[in-house]
């Protein structure tokens, strides 16, 4: 395992998305209400972008007819096939059990503190005045 | 007589309508006088699949002779033919059919008297559904209260192809009186008369209404379960006449696959369709689709993966097989205990009280 810096924070913008490649792995950043969560951008069922997914949140109902929402906009739905994963799991909505989306740890971290190292910053040259995203892969 | 099928349940043969004259009796004073008068008696209130208008709805050498009541005739082709344990008789008159609601709640308690006295009461082998007018429900709902006191009554009978489909709000009252009676929704090929048979428009041939047939049955299906009847009424069970079977595996991947995407829309349904589907819905053994090869019905039987799924019936007196070969080749053995007699105990709970 490795820590990864891969964005400014500024670039994630609030209950948007982002897609970084790390190790040559496509990876999906999202902003959720200022928390960051990464997922592996491979749909499990055909691979389409989970990026480019729309924010949805969990439709339920006691009863035919009563509609409520749950964590909003805490799910993406797949742009393909509308499959539906948990952004701060990976877990399928639709198939629990079988189907999930690798997620990855990510931190924020102060561009001051990374120019100490050890962080591995390759492909975003790090600033000390910016806050930025580092994943571990 | 062929010994597999001794004390088998037969849940799927058919009464034939009576001629409008028998049901005289059973109308009351008002509609007696009516048909009377307004010429009625000589109506035949038959629907264009019955066996006097279809000669494929009738085995040649079931056809009845001269002078032999149906009831003899059921006795000698089937009840004690086959040593029948109990069979459940469908009479489906055209009362369903009719664009006067008051007229057909009140040939439907007519028929549904009829079957009672004429049938019922004459051998204790049989069971029947309750012929309810679909043409408005609180009428269909008043039916079934009306016969659900009689338990030879086991079932509630619709037609596959109605005005709107059977999971729409307005038709839950007759689920909810189902349900709470123990009665299943019993759900029989044929239709209106009025509503194009295909999806595409009127067909010219009855060879396109038989094979096509089907597409009815996953239309009410898929409405029932998207409607969120199963979920509304979980005691509720369903069970397809004469609606075969071999199109289901295809209909359960494809309604697991798209509820997947479009889940949303039908929030209550929060498990996988075809395990509601497989829990909530029986279907009739005859008739089968027969599949050039028998390791092809059993490999299709494994793909609906349920046990519980067939029931046995012979479809009389449809020609859907020929001398004693009302199971087809390709069941597999270890089934038959279900088939034949369990999955329909289970299913209709009124047969229990009285199974011998």
């Amino acid at each position: 395992m490795s820590r990864h810096v891969v964005a400014r924070v500024s670039e994630v913008p609030p209950e948007g998305a982002l897609r970084v490649t790390v190790k040559g792995r496509p990876i999906a950043l999202f902003n959720l209400s200022g928390e960051f969560f990464a997922l592996y951008d491979r749909c499990p069922h055909e691979g389409a972008s989970l990026c480019a997914g729309r924010r949805v949140s969990i439709a339920v109902a006691d009863t035919p007819g009563e509609y409520r929402l749950e964590r909003r906009g805490e799910m993406i739905r797949c742009p393909w096939h509308g499959w539906d994963f948990d952004i701060r799991t990976g877990q399928s909505w639709c198939d629990p059990e079988h189907t999930r989306v690798r997620r990855y740890a990510v931190s924020v971290e102060a561009g001051e503190r990374l120019a100490k190292g050890p962080f591995r910053a390759e492909s975003v040259p790090v600033s000390v005045e910016d806050d930025y995203l580092v994943v571990e892969v | 007589m062929p010994t597999a099928l001794h004390g088998a349940i037969d849940c799927d043969v058919h009464i034939p309508p009576p001629p409008t004259a028998a049901l005289l009796p059973y109308l009351d004073a008002y509609w007696r006088e009516q048909f009377t008068i307004r010429g009625l008696v000589g109506a035949d209130f038959a629907l264009t699949t019955s066996a006097s208008r279809t000669p494929l709805a009738c085995r040649p050498d079931w056809r009845p002779g001269k002078g032999e009541s149906g009831l003899a005739l059921l006795q000698r082709h089937v009840l004690d033919h086959f040593g029948t344990g109990i069979a459940i008789g469908h009479c489906l008159h055209g009362a369903v059919a009719l664009h006067t609601e008051d007229m057909a709640a009140a040939l439907c308690r007519a028929v549904n008297d009829w079957v009672a006295a004429e049938w019922l009461s004459r051998d204790d082998r049989l069971r029947a559904s309750i012929l309810v007018p679909t043409q408005n429900v609180a009428l269909a709902v008043a039916e079934i209260e009306r016969c659900a006191a009689d338990r030879r009554f086991v079932q509630v009978l619709v037609l596959a192809m109605l005005d709107h489909p059977l999971g729409r709000r307005q038709w839950w009252p007759l689920h909810e009186a189902a349900a709470r009676h123990g009665l299943p929704l019993g759900i029989h090929a044929g239709g209106l008369n009025r509503h194009a048979t295909t999806p595409t428009g009127w067909p010219s041939t009855h060879l396109e209404d038989h094979v096509v047939g089907a597409q009815a049955f996953d239309a009410q299906l898929a409405s029932l379960l998207t409607e969120g009847v199963f979920t509304k009424f979980p005691d509720l069970r369903v069970v397809l006449l004469e609606s075969g079977f071999t199109w289901l595996p295809t209909f359960l991947w494809r309604m697991n696959k798209i509820w997947r995407g479009l889940r949303a829309e039908v929030p209550w349904v929060t498990r996988l369709p075809a395990d509601i589907l497989r829990q909530h819905v029986r279907i009739t053994l005859q008739p089968v689709d027969a599949p050039p090869r028998p390791e092809m019905l059993a490999a299709t039987l494994a793909q609906i993966d349920c046990d519980d799924m067939l029931l046995f019936s012979t479809d009389y007196p449809h020609w859907q097989f020929d001398a004693d070969a009302a199971l087809p080749e390709g069941l597999p053995e270890a089934l038959l205990p279900k088939l034949l007699r369990g999955n329909a105990l289970a299913t209709f709970p009124r047969l229990a009280e009285t199974a011998p």
